[in-house]
């Protein structure tokens, strides 16, 4: 088992033995008998960054809201360190959240929304001030103590926010996309500040985001829902390279999903056959699938090689198709290749040279392939 | 000016001006309004109140008088308003016209405060009716309203046959004509205009600044007091201004309902106009009386937008 530098485990959740911090058990919600929630199981673990990750109305807010204390399940349970959260109102959990909309009071400045908190638990006043102070210190904002949140910029009340939530080092931070109302620059800037901050200070964070690539960036886990069910938890490269559904696959980056029938399956491949390919499907690692089921084979874009001219053609996984559109991202290039069954596929090259990619333009004819263990099966 | 950061709202303004002759009707009806039928009459009874009081028609001398030497004479008296202060009743009906507001406006804002959150707190498809049945009232004349004040609050009452039937009292209490009725009248009249204000304060309130209280730990009565009651204030405010001011002026409740044991400023400039005659003390009465609302409601009223300034 790996340990970090701070003695706690990198990949906690991967230890049997070990107690999850928050345990979800069953929890459903409904509204008027819709399920936002449906019968989620989540384990998270101490000290993680863990994401809720889902399209708008997959349930992820609602998981949150349940965890602070806003919502009560309509089915299963909740524990936080232990305790089943059940009968606890919002303000006697371990919990501080921070707000999609920040909900700062509008009436109060700075220092005191901050101090909000610890003036609700017989903090003493000289303490009060110098934790405010160290807390606006950390998130640097530390002369705007004054001003009145109506005098702040986007990003400046996203600090106030966070100090707010964090001033009174709860055990557990929920963020309810903390991020989105910043714009970009800012908003990767501030991804790995956030990072930073749940590091320095040991707390556990649950953040609720749509956007993917912030879940990847700062998550330690990465949950994936969908209409109220969580489809895959794992860390982030794990969702990305082994997505265990179409779902996710589609969710997360950009998936080619070809559709077919499995031929054979042993111990170290599974063949599958396609009608947009050329020959068969070669993927590697043991097979699950029964021969004759009806299966998905996923590729990444950037798994995919262009074969140059003149070499052999490979006799598995492989296909020929036009160029139809070519997305310049400066970094990489994107294609769009369209196959004789009329199925259309991404593959993406990395722009090593400055003239690079100027052989391949639009309608070439171009002959692709990927290694056998770049695709993952999807059982229908 | 060419600013690429104009907001929306600001451009929105910017098309709907009108042309600057359409600006000028829309400025000048209103104001030419006010003019003829609000300070033209305030300038008569201006001019009433420093003149001099005789038996005729009109029962004062005019301001302007033609001398024996050709010569025109301003005539003005100032001993009216020293009758106001030398003659201890018309102080006395002055501080009992504003004790008798204020109290009154103070019950408005707790039963107008509790009755606004109870609307604001209950589901969508309540708020309306209830809302509705706050407006009703106004559908009836106010003098009538006041006079079926009279039904419930005498003696062979409503009030007080209900509570003799069940056993609770066996005299009739005395409300008619005493002070009590007078409160019980200006706070049912005027509530609606506490509550709508409150109303409207509350229910603009961000229901995620409560969850943001409760969430740092507030319990529900202290996240009332530290985030809905001071972003309610403005409405608390405007209501109490609703209230207190037409409160203080308030005749025709007290004359119908009050009794003769403390007497607000609007029975006696009533009494002084049409009993006594005597136009120009009467008129001292309501100059006197304007001054002394305007100075604390424009002082009131500084204090609270600078105080709520920078609020949403």
């Amino acid at each position: 088992m790996a340990v970090g530098a701070g003695g706690i485990q990198d990949k906690p959740w991967t230890d049997p033995k070990a107690q999850p911090f928050v345990r979800i058990q069953g929890v459903t919600k409904y509204f008027d008998d819709v399920a936002a929630v449906n019968g989620v199981d989540l384990n998270i673990c101490r000290g993680e960054f863990f994401a809720l990750l889902g399209a708008s109305g997959c349930g992820k807010t609602t998981l949150l809201r349940m965890l602070a204390g806003f919502e009560t399940p309509s089915a299963g349970k909740i524990f936080i360190d232990g305790v089943d959260m059940a009968d606890i109102p919002p303000y006697r959990r371990p919990v501080n959240m921070m707000f999609q909309s920040y909900a700062l009071f509008p009436h109060m400045t700075v220092g005191q929304n901050v101090a909000f908190g610890l003036q609700q638990e017989d903090v003493a006043k000289p303490e009060i001030a110098e934790r405010v102070a160290e807390m606006l210190e950390l998130v640097q904002i530390g002369e705007l103590a004054r001003r009145k949140p109506d005098q702040l910029s986007g990003g400046q009340r996203q600090r106030v926010a966070l100090a707010r939530a964090l001033i009174k080092r709860p055990k557990l931070v929920l963020l309810d996309e903390p991020l989105g109302a910043l714009d970009r620059k800012l908003r990767e800037h501030t991804q790995f500040e956030l990072v930073n901050i749940q590091e320095k200070l040991g707390m556990t964070f649950v953040i609720v985001t749509h956007d993917q690539e912030e879940a990847m960036t700062m998550a330690s886990r990465v949950c994936v829902m969908n209409a109220g069910m969580v489809e895959q938890v794992g860390t982030p490269s794990e969702v990305y390279e082994y997505p265990n559904s179409r779902f996710v696959a589609d969710f997360i980056g950009t998936a080619n999903l070809f559709d077919g029938v499995v031929t054979s399956s042993t111990a170290s491949e599974t063949r599958v056959h396609s009608a947009d390919l050329d020959g068969e499907i070669v993927v590697g690692g043991g097979g699950t699938a029964a021969v004759g089921a009806t299966v998905s084979v996923m590729v990444r874009p950037e798994k995919i090689q262009v074969v140059p001219d003149g070499s052999p053609a490979p006799s598995f996984n492989t296909a020929c198709g036009q160029v139809r559109e070519i997305a310049y991202l400066g970094d990489m290039s994107v294609y769009h290749v369209e196959l004789p069954s009329g199925k259309r596929i991404q593959l993406s090259r990395t722009n090593l040279l400055h003239t690079a990619d100027t052989q391949i333009s639009w309608d070439h004819t171009v002959r692709f392939e990927w290694h056998p263990a770049n695709g993952i099966l999807l059982v229908i | 000016m060419k600013s690429p950061a104009k907001s929306f709202a600001a451009r929105v303004r910017k098309l709907n001006q009108p042309g600057a002759a359409g600006r000028m009707t829309a400025l000048v009806i209103p104001y030419a309004w006010l003019a003829l039928f609000f300070l033209l009459p305030l300038l008569i009874v201006l001019k009433i109140s420093v003149a001099e009081s005789v038996m005729g028609i009109p029962p004062y001398e005019p301001l302007l008088r033609l001398a024996e030497n050709a010569t025109v004479q301003i005539h003005l008296t100032f001993s009216n308003f020293v009758l106001l202060l030398r003659d201890d009743m018309y102080v006395v009906a002055y501080l009992n016209s504003v004790k008798i507001a204020a109290i009154s406006t103070l019950v408005s804002v707790v039963v107008g405060y509790s009755m606004a959150y109870g609307i604001v707190s209950s589901p969508l498809r309540w708020r309306y009716l209830l809302l509705m049945l706050i407006i009703i009232p106004f559908w009836t004349s106010f003098l009538i309203r006041i006079y079926a004040m009279i039904g419930f609050l005498k003696d062979n009452g409503l009030v007080n046959n209900l509570l003799m039937s069940l056993g609770v009292i066996d005299q009739p209490l005395a409300i008619m004509y005493t002070p009590l009725a007078v409160y019980i009248g200006i706070v049912y009249s005027y509530l609606p205009f506490m509550i709508l204000p409150i109303y409207a304060a509350l229910e603009r309130t961000d229901p995620s600044l409560l969850e943001a209280a409760s969430d740092l730990g507030a319990r529900p009565w202290k996240a009332f007091l530290r985030v809905t009651l001071p972003l309610s204030m403005p409405g608390v405010v405007a209501g109490s201004l609703l209230v207190f001011i037409p409160a203080v002026g308030e005749f025709v409740i007290p004359e119908l309902l009050g009794g003769l044991g403390s007497p607000m400023i609007g029975k006696v400039l009533w009494a002084e106009f049409f009993n006594n005659r005597d136009w120009p003390v009467a008129s001292a009465v309501a100059v006197a009386m304007l001054a002394l609302l305007v100075v604390p409601v424009m002082m009131f009223d500084r204090f609270a937008s600078r105080y709520f300034r920078g609020r949403s």
